[in-house]
């Protein structure tokens, strides 16, 4: 704030406050004249509706004492906080301050209790009870709105319960999906093939996922895979961790299995993106919410043994 | 008697009384007015493009303002769960600002890129798609509305008058930059640029192990 400024508010807002205080001085001592009515009482002189007067009494004490309690008050919190111009009151105090001093005791808070529990290898902290309590909190707060809140996905947003990782199930490519996000882009196929094309290829997509099919039309939808599907897909439909691209034998879809669903995804590719999260979470409540999610497949691969 | 004049001439009375109470405001916002982080762009906060002015429109038109705030306060509790507190200078080229004070769902302050494109598209069209527990109203008519592309030359210039600094160009490129765009595909390119521009020093990380 400029010095112009700067004075402008000191003097309007002590000004006025002084300017009170002498307004109930001042009026207080004014003596009206003396006028008297029947009864005998002290009155302004002040008439209305032919015979309506104003008893001239004076504040009540209390009343009194209260409104110069509050004059001190005022007085007093501008001189502990800022208020006036660029004076930062004696207390030093700012909304900022007490807000870098509030994370700074949550992260000290946070680092004493967990800080050598989050430095564990990924693998032991999927197995930490205290650890998954964490991060199944993070989950339901930050992940859940797309993975759904059992992480199970939804259309187009991937079950993470079902040991099936487009990105890869190690630790660390799961920590990276978290970290840095992920972007899958499927280009779309339309102008390559047309409808019956597009259906057939759809139909060997099944017959990968091992689903009962029409054996001539997967078989010439084959040609169309191994020339457009193929290259990141793989030649088994195996898929590819590098690129995203899901394992086609698995019977997984994000985006439904059905024959529709299938030849959408063909026609019009597909763009699932997953957005990073280092930022918004720092790196320890990534490291808590990647070993929820992997502990939510060790769980079902020991179901399955 | 000054008391009596006073009491028995109301023009004279509503003029003190309007005195009286405007030094609150003289001291509160005026000098405000010209103060540099105040009414001067956040680092890196640019007008608002052809497109998500377009979505801004929509989302006033459409009463988001009434559930949504967009204005991080600066405590844990909500920079926790939105992101870094919204500073004054990130909001200087919204007229009228959309802060907002009631919060049936979440503030929106920086909910630019949390969620993907695609995410927000089924999102506006039916919430539930995407959230169960979600009680916001869908609003599946965007998709099949266009913005009018001359509108958004208009305001450009209406807004340029009020200070923004958009150029001759970015006026005249406006309505083809619109043209056939969905008023959900407005809405949602302002939604994903929301909380994103303002490059300028955050102070408080989010906790934990950094």
């Amino acid at each position: 704030m400029s010095a112009f400024w700067h004075w402008f508010v000191v003097i309007i807002t002590l000004g006025f406050i002084a300017a009170m205080v002498w307004l109930f001085i001042a009026t207080g001592r004014a003596r009206v004249p003396s006028q008297t009515d029947e009864e005998g009482k002290e009155t302004t002189g002040h008439v209305w509706d032919e015979d309506l007067t104003e008893l001239n009494n004076p504040m009540p004490r209390w009343w009194l004492w209260l409104f110069y309690g509050t004059v001190i008050w005022s007085l007093i919190y501008l001189a502990l906080y800022p208020g006036l111009g660029n004076f930062a009151g004696i207390t030093g105090w700012t909304s900022e301050g007490q807000y870098i001093e509030e994370m700074e005791q949550a992260t000290a808070e946070f680092d004493a209790r967990f800080g050598e529990l989050v430095d564990q290898p990924l693998e032991e902290l999927a197995r930490n009870a205290e650890a998954l309590r964490l991060g199944r909190n993070i989950f339901a707060h930050n992940c859940s709105t797309c993975h759904g809140s059992d992480a199970r996905g939804s259309r187009g947003y991937p079950n993470l319960t079902n040991n099936h990782w487009s990105w890869g199930g190690q630790p660390e490519q799961v920590l990276t999906s978290i970290y840095e996000g992920r972007e899958g882009i499927m280009p779309g196929f339309a102008d390559a093939l047309n409808d019956q094309e597009v259906t057939r290829t759809a139909v060997f997509v099944q017959q990968l996922a091992g689903m009962q099919v029409d054996q001539t039309m997967a078989a010439a939808g084959r040609r169309h895979y191994d020339m457009l599907c193929a290259a990141c897909h793989g030649p088994d439909g195996e898929g590819n961790p590098d690129l995203g691209s899901p394992d086609l034998t698995a019977g997984v879809f994000s985006y439904g299995s059905s024959i529709d669903a299938i030849r959408h995804t063909i026609r019009h590719g597909r763009h699932g993106v997953m957005p990073a999260q280092r930022d918004l979470l720092g790196e320890a409540r990534s490291r808590l919410v990647a070993a929820y999610v992997l502990s939510l497949n060790e769980t079902n691969s020991h179901a399955d043994e | 008697m000054l008391h009596e004049k006073i009491e028995k001439n109301t023009a004279l009375m509503a003029v003190l009384i309007v005195l009286a109470i405007s030094f609150g405001g003289l001291v509160q916002i005026v000098p405000l007015m010209f103060k540099g982080a105040i009414v001067e762009p956040a680092d890196g906060v640019e007008p608002y493009s052809a497109i998500r002015l377009a979505g801004r429109d929509v989302y006033i038109a459409e009463g988001c303002y009434n559930c949504h705030s967009q204005q991080i306060r600066p405590f844990r509790s909500e920079t926790e769960r939105y992101g870094h507190y919204s500073v004054a200078g990130e909001s200087v080229y919204d007229h009228p600002f959309q802060w907002g004070s009631k919060r049936t769902g979440p503030d929106l302050a920086r909910v630019g890129g949390i969620y993907s494109d695609d995410w927000h598209y089924l999102h506006m069209i039916d919430p539930r798609a995407v959230v169960p527990e979600s009680n916001m109203p869908a609003y599946p008519w965007l998709e099949h509305r266009y913005v009018d592309p001359q509108a958004i030359e208009r305001r450009m210039r209406a807004l340029r008058r009020l200070g923004h600094p958009y150029t001759d160009e970015q006026i005249e490129n406006a309505a083809e930059e619109v043209a056939g765009v969905t008023e959900l595909e407005a809405l949602i390119a302002y939604m994903q640029g929301l909380g994103t521009e303002w490059t300028g020093q955050r102070p408080g990380a989010p906790t934990g192990g950094e």
